[in-house]
């Protein structure tokens, strides 16, 4: 099974650890990973800002770039619903784009859906508090979002249940937004920080000690405030508690 | 108050700025939002019911014109007089005209966002009429001359201690009292002369069924049926987008109305009036302002099923953490972020930016409006109407323009880096607002990228 790696921009400059924990997690499933070099960023960021004419090149881009996998997969649930709901007006004519939206998948769904995963060999001995990115679950529907009725799940909680002496955190908001938003953190950064704070208080009550998402981007904002705060919190995007990761400056 | 092009999220920062009642603002309304949820969940059909609701609103806007000639004719043989309306101006002199004929004087008036969508009361008021709004918070509101900042709970920014302050002043209240029952008992009192030296009654519509005539007004404090069978004179308005086809799709409609507004079964007064009351009149205004064009827009129209329930604001944490007024607006929070841009992109553009698109609003929406792409679709149609400042086109261009090319991006971000390991001051300043509350991400010196180029080479390509 030949599998395409797409690993966002920020990911790929900013937290290469997650892209190396998502590319071992996929290997160790003995699937032929490949990371097309010329890969840059799914364009959300411009299509975000109202600026839809600068992200078309970019979706054209992604088409070529991935098109000819079986598989297409990335360690956010974010870009991933860019490619999914947000292509349509750029590429839809083009070849391969239908197929493309149907095997575009988030990691942890790919882990689910396609891999069906049962067992996860993981040990984490912490208080984990899981933040439930807004667009894997409300856009990809990887859980049941607290709005809408109907019997409970999340794939990311399932997954992380599978890894050995995990403790996860109950929130008092289950799926309340941590406020990044893209260029929302920047255009409104008063609400956008206070309700990153809000959410650090709720993981704060639950006791948690590390908070993990299937989306940097959140945690990137909400580590921002850790590190800014001084709290004694991490965060580790849920690929590499996945992948058996340890907290900085612990032993293997 | 419809005023103002200012930014929301200078509104909105300033109403940050007072931490604890920006968190007393958000706690309270979501605890309507918990309220909702628990009885969301005791009602087994509630997604069935959102899409029959979204299927009744599809179908009767697409038929808007044939369900209201049907209504008209309907109540007109009740004996209600029907009169349409273009635009705000229009409607309020159609009040004001039926008024003078009567010679009413005093009025008095239930919640209705569409008269203060028309800013009736102002208007009227500058005819030399008295109008009293008789829903507690609006009368709270309007005893402040201010605006609702929410178009169901119009004083939820508004804490019992200032509204003690306000009885006090206006009402007579002993000072420094801030006991709700004995504030709501004043203003109870207050309110029953006023209902009672009325000459007419304006109410709302919550909705007006076609195959009948009918129309229904839901309120909790019984303030529309007392205004309107004790003064002789009724007028009811409402947008043309309130109709329903049959009285049976209530069945829908009811169940879904108050439990996503305040998380109550059913509101506490249901009232149907079908034609007027013996020895009363009955006028039914239909407003267009903006409905029809909004109908033509195939991106917006669905906007046009919003009953108004005003869940979209109690689980936005951006309305919750900003205030109703920090919208500018007569409706708020997510759904006035469509409405008010579509209608007038330039005033309101930067209303569909202040939303981070967590989707929560078009999942608590009981008619399913998708109001979270909306307003991703608005963004772009606010940028080609060339309402997005320049700064941010240009950013954006050149975003795109450096992530375009996959060397330039690589050089970009290795150099990006650099600057921040070795430069970090660079980036503490007042200019760069990510930085304000929040540290900067670590800079590593190896991307993933070039980490694979090194350890995966074989794979590289
Ligand atoms: S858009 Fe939906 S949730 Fe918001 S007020 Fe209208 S009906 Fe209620």
């Amino acid at each position: 099974m030949a599998v395409g790696l797409f690993i966002p921009c920020y990911i790929d400059q900013f937290y290469p650890d997650v892209a190396i924990a998502t590319l071992e997690i996929l290997e160790r499933h003995g699937l032929e990973v490949a990371y097309p070099a010329s890969q840059t960023c799914c364009g959300q960021p411009m299509a975000n800002s109202g600026c839809v004419d600068d992200a078309r090149p970019l979706a054209v881009r992604f088409l070529e770039l991935f098109g000819d996998y079986e598989y297409v997969v990335a360690p956010s649930g974010s870009c991933v619903s860019m490619v999914k709901h947000h292509y349509e007006d750029h590429v839809s004519g083009l070849a391969g784009f239908q197929e493309l939206k149907d095997k575009t998948y988030e990691l942890c769904e790919f882990m689910t859906d396609v891999l069906c995963v049962e067992t996860i060999d993981a040990r984490f001995p912490y208080r984990v508090g899981l933040h439930e990115s807004c667009h894997g679950l409300r856009e990809l529907r990887m859980g049941k979002s607290s709005e809408v009725a109907g019997p409970n799940f999340s794939k990311t909680r399932r997954l992380l249940e599978m890894v050995e002496e995990i403790e996860l955190c109950d929130l008092q908001r289950p799926d309340e937004c941590c406020g990044f938003g893209g260029t929302f953190a920047i255009n409104e950064e008063a609400v956008s920080c206070l309700m990153g704070l809000d959410r650090l208080a709720d993981h704060e009550q639950a006791g948690t000690q590390v908070i993990t998402a299937t989306d940097m981007s959140c945690l990137m904002h909400l580590g921002g405030l850790i590190s800014r705060q001084k709290k004694p919190i991490h965060m580790l995007h849920i690929a590499q508690i996945l992948a058996g990761g340890r907290l900085p400056g612990e032993h293997h | 108050m419809n005023t103002t092009a200012e930014n929301h999220s200078s509104k909105a920062g300033v109403f940050v700025s007072d931490s604890d009642k920006a968190h007393w603002h958000d706690s309270a309304l979501w605890f309507v939002r918990e309220k909702r949820d628990k009885q969301v969940n005791d009602v087994p059909e509630w997604e069935k019911l959102r899409e029959a609701a979204s299927a009744i609103k599809t179908h009767t806007v697409a038929q808007l014109d044939q369900y209201l000639q049907m209504f008209e004719q309907k109540a007109t043989a009740l004996g209600a007089k029907v009169h349409w309306a273009q635009n705000a101006r229009e409607h309020n002199e159609i009040v004001h005209s039926i008024l003078k004929n009567h010679g009413a004087q005093r009025v008095v008036k239930s919640k209705s966002m569409l008269t203060e969508e028309c800013h009736l009361n102002p208007y009227l008021e500058q005819q030399g009429i008295d109008v009293v709004d008789t829903d507690l918070g609006e009368r709270i509101v309007q005893l402040r001359k201010e605006s609702p900042s929410h178009i169901v709970l119009p004083a939820i920014h508004i804490k019992k201690e200032e509204v003690g302050d306000l009885f006090h002043q206006h009402l007579g209240t002993d000072e420094g009292a801030t006991d709700p029952s004995y504030l709501t008992e004043a203003a109870r009192n207050h309110l029953r002369e006023k209902f009672l030296a009325a000459d007419a009654g304006i109410t709302g519509v919550n909705f007006a069924i076609a195959e009948t005539g009918g129309i229904v007004v839901c309120t909790n404090e019984g303030n529309a049926d007392l205004g309107v069978t004790l003064p002789r004179l009724h007028i009811a308005c409402m947008g043309i987008e309130k109709l329903i086809p049959r009285t049976k799709d209530l069945a829908v409609f009811l169940r879904l109305l108050a439990r996503s507004a305040t998380g109550q079964p059913i509101t506490t007064y249901t009232s149907h009036f079908h034609g007027p009351q013996d020895d009363s009149e009955l006028h039914i205004i239909l407003l267009d302002n903006g409905r029809t064009s909004l109908r033509d827009q195939s991106d917006y129209q669905e906007a046009l099923h919003c009953i108004r329930c005003g869940a979209c604001m109690n689980t936005c944490p951006v309305y919750r953490r900003s205030g109703g007024h920090s919208y500018g607006t007569t409706v708020p929070g997510p759904i006035g972020s469509v409405l008010n841009p579509v209608s007038d992109s330039a005033t309101h553009n930067s209303l569909p930016f202040a939303c981070s698109l967590c989707g929560s609003c078009t999942d608590v929406c009981p008619i399913k409006i998708p109001l979270h792409h909306q307003l991703f679709t608005l963004r772009d149609q606010i940028r080609r109407n060339g309402n997005l400042a320049l700064t941010k086109r240009i950013a954006m261009f050149l975003t795109g323009r450096i992530l375009g090319s996959a060397s330039l991006f690589r050089v970009v971000g290795r150099m990006g880096r650099w600057v921040m390991r070795g430069f970090p001051w660079l980036f503490h300043n007042r200019f760069n607002l990510w930085w304000k509350q929040r540290d900067m991400p670590p800079a590593p010196k190896q991307s993933f990228g070039a980490w694979y180029s090194a350890n995966r080479k074989e794979k590289h390509r």
